[in-house]
Parts: structure tokens; sequence; C-alpha cells
């Protein structure tokens, strides 16, 4: 059933993208608005202040939000043009069917007809195939009152197991790395504590276009006297200016960290007591990384000995010091391996639990911290629970009010859902907040297995990509449209406050969950009549664990500028800083700061490993992607954004000019790479800027200008996060340019 | 309301990121809704990720208004270069020429030079300029000359370019390394010759790239 509805070309024309721009009375000047709603960025993990102006229940325009802490008014240019994603033409205003006779490949239906056939077509594949056939995709960009009950309507409404969500493409591998090492998965410190830094170590992040706001904190390091060292194989803005930049060859962060480990101990740039009174497991990997000698560290890294060493002794004997990585070494087969890495040369050095010392992932998605806390992860339960730990269960099962017996166990990640699409196990799906066919790798499979569903239903308030194939879509909210907590990088709470109403048949997500389960007779548990009431069982149901936000309220969040979770009662102002000694938590009671039963942190030996598909002479180049300034994961927004999409309106191959040379591309040229799942051609971008055994493409686009046609499902064996950092690839010059670029061809 | 004395415009090209931030937030402001009046360039992207905005630099003795034959730019008590005067402006294209920095836009289809009149609005309400409230790299920075003195210790704020034998003085300041120990901004001095990121960037990667030596 679930096929390609009708010729792109048909949907693209009535649901989009279509880039919008300001009219109107967007573009009138002296226009007094009705109200100024102080809330966050719909984007990334920063989560910016900002001040949306509304005039008829449409956003107009921003103003900067200066007194919000950690932004002080800033924005990079997707926060500035956010408001233009409300009142946009490929809005959808009413529940849609599957049609292929009608235009688009879909026809309005009437919302309650929807909701009734969703419910029917769940209920007839659970009864003919069990309830695991029917799987729930869920996102990180949801409120974590959201985030809350999609996990609780798929335990309880949909007794399933198959949940599971798009953090799995994010920072999994960060944090797996951080419960094995510190038990607990969160920024350790605020961002605040970089300013007072030594040393900044910034490994895999492109701070500069994924996470802007952060540059400031660097910049301001750096006025204070802080060294800088980028880790990447490109020369990214920040790298550009930084103290020491290491040109590290994709995929071999951990040799890189083991190695520096080896110096520090080598050179006795080691916290001994901090090792000794808080830690356990140093002896193994000081052991482990014995052979991680520069010169071996340089051939597998591709760094230069002299670099290495400079690193190290720049980070060895600074006094104090904060570590950031992001996706770069994360979104690998061994990216957790790479986490401990990193992790290990903090430990070593004791800084951190203090102030100016500190150690955080820059998680991507704008609740990338506060949606991997609270259940709609495959083996997870509120408040960062296990599912497969009974206490939690009962404790869980207790909130939801059902038989802790009736609660279904951990399902499988996001990817191995596709998997399991394709042995025939899942035969229906439901997603919101999640593009999987453009932001999953070797996305023509997930295409072919979004067709194999007998039922697929899509909850958006765009016609993504992946929605193409859906059966039925249901009109989702805009961030502006609905209110809700969001924690952000620093792991701080922050609330976003609705602006507008939802247009036409919109309904704000919690809604449109509730009344699916009501039209399966389940709607026990499902009867919200707002956001601040699910806040209220979340607040239950995470309290007396680790991620523990039974203190934060939205009073709360107003009167501080964002509430520090942990926050275990309506007392307590929250924890900005983990483990500072003599810190208290629910799982070394006293013991330590850490969260292990000794309170001690853990040394992981992390071994290094190849990426699971190093180049060979058949496919001679490294492919690594990442994302763009102007961009925002799968695009669906952002590409709808006229003035974003003007500033980098199609991907491009990043290239050296030595390996455009050997191949005889200049700058410009139509240009082909090609993996073993997919191929694609862009104009090159040859710069000096990129290691010369390595191509660069952004990943925001779809189809045929979609950068992971060609990345690879291998995936961490702990975290699950697939490999989108390192696959292999040839390249070579276009012959000729590709359909898409008739307009360009013509011109 | 004028723009408070103590409050100044500091550039600083060495934190730029190239987000544009800047322009996509000029476009937003009140007075020229549609029409960012910065200028953001790459320097030499083939070899550099270097960037470089510039705003109207808000000359004592702005060239653009000594060339206007129409008198229609006019700088006003509190040191800001207006835009251009709509009744005045004959679209001549006289101070888009003969500005020293490149600042001034002539909007053909308003016929009439637009620029940055550093959010004169926003600034004379006690507010700042839109592009300096949102970038997040301080690149662009208002505020008072003890606010940046205190934020940065690496810098000297400079506003004296000499262009040949021309010595221009601005409200707006660029912010040089204090080792550098500049006075004033010799701006045709490295014109005939080539930017300067090809050796660096070249040395940055290429130095710390195992093997490449070794290779060539």
């Amino acid at each position: 059933m679930a096929k390609l509805a009708d010729q792109l070309n048909n949907i693209t024309k009535r649901f989009g993208p279509h880039p919008a721009f300001s009219a109107g009375v967007r573009l009138a000047t002296n226009v007094e608005p009705d109200n100024v709603v102080k809330t966050h960025c719909c984007f990334c993990g920063q989560q910016c202040g900002i001040q949306l102006k509304v005039k008829d229940n449409v956003v107009i325009g921003f103003e900067p939000w200066e007194d919000f802490p950690f932004n002080q008014g800033m924005l990079c240019p997707k926060g500035v043009k956010r408001y233009l994603q409300g009142a946009h033409p490929d809005r959808l205003l009413t529940a849609f069917e599957r049609d292929e006779s009608a235009e688009g490949g879909f026809r309005p239906i009437p919302y309650d007809q929807a909701i009734d056939y969703v419910a029917y077509e769940i209920q007839r594949i659970q009864s003919a195939y069990g309830n695991d056939a029917f799987a729930v995709l869920s996102g990180a960009s949801l409120t974590i009152e959201k985030a809350y009950l999609m996990g609780k309507f798929a335990r309880v409404a949909l007794k399933t197991a198959n949940i599971d969500y798009n953090g799995r493409l994010c920072m999994v591998s960060a944090a797996a790395g951080n419960k094995k090492a510190f038990g607990i998965d969160r920024a350790a410190n605020p961002w605040s504590d970089i300013l007072k830094a030594e040393v900044v170590w910034i490994s895999g992040a492109n701070i500069a276009e994924c996470a802007p706001i952060t540059t400031n904190y660097v910049w301001q390091a750096r006025e204070n006297g802080a060294k800088i060292i980028v880790v990447d194989p490109r020369i990214t803005p920040v790298a550009r200016t930084c103290d020491l930049f290491l040109p590290v060859k994709p995929g071999r962060d951990v040799a890189l960290f083991n190695g520096i480990l080896h110096l520090m101990i080598e050179n006795d740039w080691l916290d001994h007591d901090f090792i000794h009174n808080y830690t356990v497991g140093f002896d193994a990997v000081a052991e482990h990384v014995r052979e991680w000698t520069p010169r071996r560290t340089a051939e597998v890294t591709g760094v230069t000995e002299r670099a290495i060493g400079q690193a190290a002794e720049m980070w060895g004997e600074a006094k104090s010091s904060f570590l950031l990585h992001a996706r770069g070494v994360e979104h690998h087969s061994h990216g957790v391996q790479n986490v401990l890495g990193a992790i290990n040369i903090v430990l070593a050095s004791g800084r951190i639990g203090r102030e100016g010392c500190g150690y955080a992932t820059i998680t991507g998605q704008g609740n990338g911290q506060g949606g991997r806390e609270h259940g709609q992860k495959c083996d997870q339960l509120p408040g960062a629970r296990d599912i497969n730990n009974p206490e939690h269960r009962a404790y869980i099962a207790d909130v939801w009010g059902i038989n802790e017996k009736e609660m279904p166990g951990a399902g499988v990640d996001a990817y191995e859902l596709f998997r399991k699409i394709e042995r025939g196990e899942i035969k229906g799906l439901l997603s919101i907040c999640f593009n999987p066919k453009v932001s999953l790798p070797d996305n023509n499979f997930v295409a072919g297995m979004l067709d194999k569903l007998e039922f697929y239903v899509a909850i958006d308030f765009f016609l993504n990509e992946s929605a193409h194939h859906a059966d039925i879509v249901l009109p989702g909210s805009l961030h502006e449209e609905d209110e809700g907590i969001v924690t952000q990088v620093e792991g701080r709470v922050i609330k976003i406050n609705k602006a507008v109403d939802p247009p036409g048949d919109a309904k704000q997500d919690w809604r449109i969950v509730q009344d699916i389960a009501r039209a399966m007779g389940r709607e026990r548990g499902f009867t919200f009549n707002e956001p601040r009431e699910i806040l209220d069982e979340l607040r239950v149901a995470s309290k007396g664990y680790i991620a523990d936000y039974s203190g934060v309220t939205y009073e709360k969040i107003e009167r501080q500028g964002g509430v520090f979770w942990p926050c275990p009662n309506e007392d307590h102002p929250g924890t900005p800083r983990l483990f500072e000694p003599g810190s208290w938590n629910p799982i070394a009671n006293g013991a330590g700061p850490f969260y292990f039963h000794d309170g001690k942190a853990r040394f992981n030996v992390a071994p290094y490993t190849p990426p699971a598909e190093d180049v060979d002479e058949e496919y001679p180049i490294i492919l690594t992607t990442g994302r763009v300034v102007s961009q925002f994961l799968s695009g669906t927004q952002t590409r709808r954004i006229g003035p974003l999409v003007d500033q980098y309106p199609e991907p491009r191959i990043e290239m050296h000019p030595q390996l455009a040379e050997k191949l005889g591309v200049k700058d410009g040229d139509w240009t082909s790479a090609e993996s073993r799942r997919g191929q694609i051609t862009l104009k090159a971008q040859v710069v000096t800027t990129i290691r010369p055994d390595t191509i660069f493409v952004p990943y925001h686009w779809a189809g045929a200008k979609s950068a992971n046609q060609l990345t690879i499902a291998a995936q961490d064996p702990i975290s699950k996060i697939p490999e989108y950092k390192v696959c292999a690839v040839r390249v070579k010059k276009a012959e000729a340019a590709p359909d898409w670029a008739d307009g360009e061809r013509r011109a | 309301m004028a723009v408070p004395s103590h409050m100044e415009f500091f550039i600083d090209p060495n934190r730029c990121i190239g987000c544009q931030s800047c322009v996509q937030a000029c476009g937003e402001c009140d007075t020229h809704k549609g029409h960012p009046m910065i200028h953001l360039e790459y320097v030499d992207r083939a070899h550099s990720t270097q960037t470089t905005p510039v705003v109207c630099m808000h000359c004592d003795q702005p060239t653009c208004a000594e060339v206007c034959p129409a008198d229609a730019i006019k700088r006003t008590g509190d040191g800001v270069v207006q835009t251009a005067r709509k009744p005045r402006c004959i679209a001549c294209n006289n101070c888009v020429l003969a500005c020293p920095f490149g600042v001034p836009k002539m909007k053909a289809e308003f016929q009439l030079m637009m620029k940055c009149d550093m959010c004169y609005d926003r600034v004379s309400a006690g507010k700042k300029p839109m592009c300096a409230t949102v970038c997040p790299s301080g690149a662009l920075f208002f505020g008072s000359r003890e606010q940046v003195e205190q934020l940065r210790p690496r810098s000297t704020p400079i506003n004296q370019f000499h262009f040949g034998n021309q010595v221009i003085t601005t409200k707006v300041n660029m912010m040089t390394p204090k080792v550098g120990r500049a006075e004033y901004i010799d701006v045709t001095a490295a014109m005939n010759e080539g930017a300067i990121g090809k050796e660096i960037t070249l040395n940055v990667l290429m130095d710390g790239l195992f093997g490449e030596k070794e290779r060539q």
C-alpha cells in the first residue's frame, strides 16, 4: 500500500519545499505587534532566547532577547529567519489521505476521519501480526512533554516495544560514553566555565556552523588567555585562528586521545590525587595506551608527531580546561570508544567538577538533551530509567497506572527498525518529528522500506520527504504554536512559550496522539488538557532517579532564566555544574560525586578500530558529512525559508586542490561521488581547508542531492549511532550536469 | 534622541565566522526591511574560511557626503552618517564610487542610495544596532570603550585609516591585535599583494598532516 504516491514533481509542486520570503505585513515598516513573546529558537541544542513579534495570529518578525543569559540576544541566521516558517504556503492545514488521482498525490480529508482510519489500521495490524508489528519513530526536537508522551503512548496505548527516535542519529554515542564513565548523561558544566578555562579542546565540532553561539564563549575564553585546540579534518571557521589545529583523518579520534594520554603518562601530566580518590580503572587504561606512541598515533591519525606532542603538552600542563566534542567524534562505528577516549584524558587531568574545569558534548537537536531522557528511546523509561530494570519498570508502571507485566520490554534502534520492516516483522509505522528518508544513512534502502509498510502515518507541519510515502498525514504544530520545556546543551531546562494558534485543522502534537489513543478506545492516561499537566506527571515519573525533574516548574524556569537538572524538589535551584566534590546524587548516595555506587568515575579502555568501510583501490577517498550554518538537519523547515536557501542553495562537494588536480576537477565543475550504495552529482568547491584524502558533503537535502544516498548504515555496537562521518567513495568529474540542474544549464 | 556619546561600534574580523547572521538580521531592520546593508565577504575562500563584515564606518568627514552633488547625505551631530535623503538623492552613484570602504549601495528600484545608518532608530532609542546584537561571534560589537577594553584585552581599537594620501578618521573602530602596535590601518599598502590567506592556511593544514611532507 505504502508506495510513492505520485510523481515527485507533482508532490513538490503542491507541497514544496517552496522558499518563503518576507512579504505583506512582515515587510511593512512601523507595524506595531499585538504581542511580543519571549521564547526560544526552534532549531539547535543551544536554544537561544528570542522574542517573536505577533500580529493577527502570525509571527511577523523577531526582536533579540538580550536578558536571556545563555545567548544575550545573539542569534545565528536560522534563528533570525525562523519566523518565516509560519503562515507558510506549504503548511499542512488539514489531514491528508494518499490519493494518486489528487493534486500532489494526497487529498485533504476531515481530521476525525483520518484519526479513525489511523486507529483502525493500528488495531488491524496489531491484531493480525502482534503489538510489536506497529512501530513509532519520534524526535528530539519535540518538547519534553511531547517526548514523554510519545514513550508513554507507545508502551501504554500501542503496547509496542518498538519506539525509537532521531536522537539515535545525533548524540547517543556521547550519551552511552558518558553513562559508562560518569554514570550520567549530561553536559558536566554550564558554558560559563568555558570562559575560565586555560585550554579549550574542541574535537569534531564545527562550532561556528553547528553551534554558532558557542563561538562567543570560545573567543571570550581566548581573550581571557585560553589556548584553543581544534581537531577536525577541515579548517572550520573556529579552527582558522585556533592556537593548534590537528587535521585528524576521519574515524581516528580515539587513536589521537590514546596517544595524548600516552604522553600525559610519560610526562606525568596527571592529577594523581584525583585519579586515586575519584576514579577507578586507570591502570588498565594506562597499560592499553602504552602502545600508542607518538609515532603510532601519527601513523593512524594522519597528524604529525610534533602536533600531537604540542597538543599533549598544552593539555597536560593546563591548570584548567574545557573539552568539547560533537558529532565529528560520535558519528562512528566506534563512536562510543571515541567519546571514552576523550573522557579518559579529562579524567587523567583531574579537571572536572570545578569552576573552569569542564567537559561536554555539544548536543545537536533542539531538545537533544531532554529528548533523550524520558522514554522515547527504545530501552529507556522516564527519568533516564532503564526499561530492563524491574524496579524501574515497577515505578513507572505505577505512575502510568498499568500492570508492570503489561509494559513491553526494550525495542530496537531507529535503523534496526527499518531492517525489521525488511524482515516483515514491522508492518505499520507512525512517525513524528523525524524525516528518515533524508536523515538516515543509505537512504535508498530506507525509502524502499517505507514503501514496504502496510500502513504509514506521519505527523508533521510540512509534507517532509518521508511523508511522501505515507497513507495518512496528520497536520501537526510548529514550535511557536505550543508550549513546553526543553533541555538545552548545558543541561539547562528552558520554557518554550506559545506565540500563535495552529492554523486550520492543524493541532498540537500531543492532542493528535491523544486523539489516536481515544479512537483506539485507550484514552486512559491520555486525557491531558495542557502541557503543564503532562509536565506534572513527568515530574513524578522522573523523581528519585538520575534525570530528576521533580522540582522543575514553568514558574521557576521563568524566575531563574532556566533550571539545570537534576532538580529534586521545589526548593532546589537546580545543578549547573555536575560532579562537584561533596555533591550528592541518588546512585552514590553520598559516597562520591559520580553516579556510581562508589561515587567514582570510570576510566574505560578505548580500543581503536578502523572505520567499518575503509578506503581501498576501488573507493579511494573518504567521504565525511555534516552541516552548513544556514540549514538544519533534514531541512524540512530550513529548505522552506527563502533567505536561508539563498545563503547556501545547493550542497557542494568540498575537496582539496591536490585531489581536484588529480581528478581533473576545477572549482564549480559538476562532480560525481559514488559509494557502494549510491551516487551523487554536485558542483565541486575546491578549497585548501580540507584534508586532501577527504571530501565533505553537507546532508540537509533530499532526493538526488541527498548525501545520505552514499553513507553507510554501519552502526556503533553500543550506541547504535550510524557512521555518517566516514565511508569510502570514488570521485570523478561528471560527464553531464544532473537532471535537477536544468535551470542552471539554461542559465 | 541622539546616539549616546560613550557607545561605540567595534568590528573584529578576527572573530568573524561568516555565518551571515548580521546580514540576515540587517534585512529585518524596520527602516530598510528586506534590504540588508552589510557587506560580508570571504577574503579568499579557496584558501581560507576568513570572512570580513563591513558596516558603514561613519567617517568624521564622509567622502560620500563630500562628493554628493545633491547634498543628500547628512552626518548628524552624534557622528552618524545617514542614508541618502530620498527627496534629494538623484541616484548618480557618486557616493558608491567614492566611498573608500565600498559601503553605499545603489538601489535602482528606489532610485536611492542606501547604506548602514548604525540602526539609528534603535541606537538613538538606547538599543544596540541589530547586527551587533545578534552577531554570535562578537565580530560586531556595540558598547563602551571601557567594556571593550575589559572584554578584548588582546586587541586595540583603531579608527584611523590611510588610503594613500587620504587619512580618514571614523566613528566605527576596527579591532587590531595589540602585538601589532598599529596606530592606523594602511589600506592601500597591501593592494598589490596576493591574499595572505594562501600561505597561512596551507601551512596550518599541511604542517599538521602526517605523511604529506614525505609524499611531496
